[in-house]
C-alpha cells in the first residue's frame, strides 16, 4: 500500500506514556473485577512452597537455601503470571469484537503493549506477596532490606521477557491453542530453568542447556539479588538476548494480526 | 472540497472468496454516505480497510490522504465497536475515558453521554446494559474523539423504533456540525432516512453510486397502482412497459401493484385496453425495490430471497451501471 504525504497538517497522536498508563489502569480494573482469574496464579506457587519446601526441614531451616527456594518459586510465580495473563489473556481479548475496535483508534501497538506490561509487572509483584509471607513465617528464609530492594528491582527484569513471550503467543494463536502452548512452554522452561529443583541437582548436560534458557538466567539473577550467591557470568546477556528476541516476536505477531482468523 | 476517504482499484480476498473486487470510491468532506448491500457483499471488509484493520491485497486506501494503517491518519476517524464486544466489567464512564484518551480533544463524559441520553448510566458496568443501551454506547464511542469522519457498521440493527430515531437524530446533528458520515446497512429504511448519497455494493463490487433519488431512479422502475373489478381478466403484468405485477383483493375488485420499466408506455397500453380501472397512481419505486433490481444483476442475488422470483427480461440495469 502506498502512503502519500498528507495534504494538510495532521494532528499528532496522543503522547505514549499517558496512554500506556490509561491502558494499564483499565486493564488492572478489568482484572481486579474478576479476581478468580488471578487467584489461581497466586495460589499455585504458594501451595508448592507450603507442601514441598516447608516440610523439608533441611531446606526450610537453612536461611540461605530456604531463601533460594522461595526465590525460585517466586521466579516461577512471576513467569506463570506473565505467560498466562498475557498469552491466554491476549488471545481471549483478541477473540472479542472490542479488540479490533481498539485497533481503529489513533494509537499504535506501543501504548497498549506498554499498558499490558505495566499491569503484568504489578500482578507479578502481587504474586510474590503470599510467597514472601509463607517464606517469612514458616521458614528460616531471610531478606535484609538491601536485598529486598534488589529483589524489587529484579522482578521487572524477570517479568518482561516472559510477558513479551506471552504477548507473542497471544497474538499468534486462538485462546484454546494459547492455553496449550503456554503450558507446554511454562513447565519445561520452569523445570529446566531450575525453578522446581535447584540447578545444583542437575546433571552436567542439563546444567549446560539450562544456562542458555531465559528461565535459568532469570532464576540465577533473582537468587543473586536475594542471597548474594553469584549468578553465572552469562546470565545477564542470556536474559537480555531472550528479551530482545521475544520483543521482536511480540511486535511481529501484533503487526501480522488482523483480528480473528476467519471473517 | 477535501477528499476524506479514497479507495483506488482495491481488491481483497479471503482464501477463495473475493470480498472486494477492484473497488474505487471517493468520499468528500461533509458527505453522508450510505453503503448498502446484502450480507456478504463486502461492506464490512471495506470498512475494515478504511479503519486500518486490514490491508488490501492490491490497490490503495487513503484516509485523510494518509495510510489508514498509521495511527496518525486515524486521529480524525471514529468507528463503532460491536455492542456485544464491550468490556463487560468496565463502567460506561470508564469505556468513554478509555476511548477518549486516544484523541487530542475528546468530548467529556457528560457531553457524549448527554448527546445519546445516557447520562444516568455513567456508573453502570457495560455488561449490565440492555441491548439498546449497549448499541447507543457503541455509537456514542464513535463520536467521543470529535472525528471528522464517522464510520458506522449497521448502527441501529436490532433497535426498537424509538431508540432508532433517537440515534438517527444524534447522527444527523453530528453531521450538521460538519462531520462526514459513512454508514453501512442492509436495513433500507435507515439508508433512506439518513443518507444523501447511496453506494450499492454486491458481490464485492460497487453496483451503483449516486444520490439517493438517482439510485432509485437509476433502474427506471416506477410503481403503478390501480384497481380493476373482480370480473376483469386483464393481467396488467403482461402489458407493454410492465416489469412485474402483484394483486391483492380489494373492496369490490383487485388492487394491482405494477412495477413498470416504462410507466408512460404502460399507462397508454392500459388505457388502450378500455378496462374500467380506477384509482390510478404512479410513484417512484422505493429504495428496496431499486436495491433488489440492482443486486440481482450484481451477482449477490443468492443472498436475497426476493431477487429470485423476479424475471428480468433485458439488460438495461446492467447497462445503466456501466
Amino acid at each position: 500500500m502506498t502512503t502519500t504525504t498528507a495534504p494538510r497538517p495532521v494532528a499528532r497522536v496522543r503522547p505514549f506514556w499517558p496512554l500506556a498508563l490509561l491502558h494499564a489502569r483499565l486493564n488492572f480494573i478489568e482484572t481486579v473485577r474478576i479476581p478468580i482469574a488471578v487467584l489461581g496464579n497466586l495460589l499455585f506457587p504458594a501451595l508448592a512452597l507450603l507442601f514441598f519446601v516447608v516440610p523439608q526441614r533441611a531446606v526450610a531451616e537453612d536461611p540461605l537455601v530456604a531463601t533460594a527456594a522461595v526465590t525460585q518459586l517466586g521466579t516461577f510465580a512471576v513467569m506463570s503470571t506473565c505467560l498466562f495473563t498475557f498469552g491466554v489473556g491476549v488471545a481471549e481479548d483478541r477473540a472479542l469484537p472490542f479488540d479490533p475496535y481498539l485497533r481503529t483508534l489513533p494509537a499504535g501497538a506501543g501504548p497498549r503493549l506498554a499498558g499490558r506490561v505495566l499491569n503484568g509487572v504489578l500482578w507479578a509483584y502481587l504474586a510474590l506477596i503470599p510467597l514472601v509471607l509463607i517464606g517469612a513465617l514458616l521458614t528460616e528464609a531471610v531478606l535484609p532490606v538491601g536485598r529486598a530492594l534488589a529483589a524489587v528491582v529484579v522482578v521487572p527484569l524477570v517479568a518482561v521477557p516472559f510477558l513479551l513471550l506471552g504477548v507473542a503467543i497471544g497474538y499468534r494463536m486462538s485462546s484454546k491453542a494459547a492455553i496449550a502452548v503456554v503450558q507446554a512452554t511454562l513447565f519445561p522452561l520452569a523445570f529446566a530453568g531450575g525453578l522446581f529443583l535447584p540447578p545444583e541437582a542437575f546433571p552436567t548436560w542439563l546444567d549446560a542447556i539450562s544456562k542458555a534458557l531465559p528461565s535459568r538466567a532469570a532464576r540465577d539473577l533473582a537468587v543473586q539479588a536475594t542471597t548474594g550467591y553469584e549468578a553465572y557470568a552469562w546470565a545477564v546477556p542470556v536474559l537480555v538476548g531472550w528479551t530482545v528476541l521475544f520483543a521482536v516476536l511480540a511486535a511481529l505477531a501484533y503487526r501480522s494480526d488482523e483480528g480473528r482468523r476467519f471473517r | 472540497m477535501n477528499t476524506v476517504l479514497e479507495l483506488e482499484h482495491v481488491t481483497r480476498r479471503f482464501g477463495a472468496v473475493t470480498a472486494l473486487d477492484d473497488v474505487s470510491l471517493g468520499v468528500e468532506h461533509g458527505e453522508l454516505v450510505g453503503l448498502l448491500g446484502p450480507n456478504g457483499a463486502g461492506k464490512t471488509t471495506l470498512l475494515s480497510l478504511v479503519s486500518g484493520l486490514r490491508k488490501p491485497d492490491s490497490g490503495t486506501v487513503r484516509l485523510f490522504g494518509g495510510d489508514p494503517r498509521s495511527a496518525a491518519s486515524r486521529i480524525g476517524l471514529g468507528t463503532t465497536p460491536q455492542e456485544t464486544g464491550l468490556p463487560a466489567t468496565l463502567t460506561v464512564g470508564e469505556v468513554v475515558d478509555l476511548v477518549g484518551g486516544h484523541y487530542p480533544d475528546p468530548m467529556s463524559r457528560a457531553e457524549v453521554l448527554g448527546r445519546f441520553g445516557m447520562t444516568d448510566l455513567v456508573k453502570r458496568q457495560t455488561g449490565g446494559l440492555s441491548g439498546g443501551q449497549k448499541r447507543r454506547l457503541a455509537v456514542a464511542l464513535a463520536l467521543v474523539g470529535r472525528p471528522r469522519l464517522v464510520l458506522l457498521d449497521e448502527p441501529t440493527t436490532g433497535l426498537d423504533v424509538e431508540a432508532r430515531h433517537i440515534l438517527w437524530q444524534a447522527l444527523r446533528d453530528y453531521h450538521a456540525d460538519g462531520a462526514t458520515v459513512v454508514l453501512t446497512s442492509h436495513y433500507l429504511e435507515e439508508v433512506e432516512a439518513l443518507a444523501e448519497r447511496v453506494v450499492v455494493v454486491g458481490g464485492g463490487r460497487i453496483l451503483a453510486d449516486d444520490t439517493l433519488q438517482a439510485v432509485i431512479g437509476l433502474v427506471g422502475l416506477r410503481r403503478v397502482l390501480l384497481t380493476l373489478p373482480a370480473s376483469s381478466l386483464l393481467d396488467p403484468g403482461a402489458l407493454p412497459g410492465a416489469h412485474t405485477a402483484q394483486a391483492d383483493d380489494h373492496a369490490g375488485g383487485r388492487r394491482w401493484t405494477v412495477l413498470a420499466e416504462d410507466a408512460d408506455t404502460f399507462v397508454r397500453a392500459l388505457v388502450g385496453t378500455e378496462e374500467p380501472f380506477a384509482d390510478l397512481e404512479v410513484r417512484g419505486a422505493s429504495l428496496e425495490e431499486a436495491f433488489l433490481a440492482l443486486t440481482e444483476r450484481g451477482g449477490a442475488a443468492g443472498a436475497d430471497p426476493g431477487a429470485t422470483d423476479r424475471s428480468r427480461r433485458d439488460d438495461d440495469v446492467e447497462e445503466a451501471l456501466r
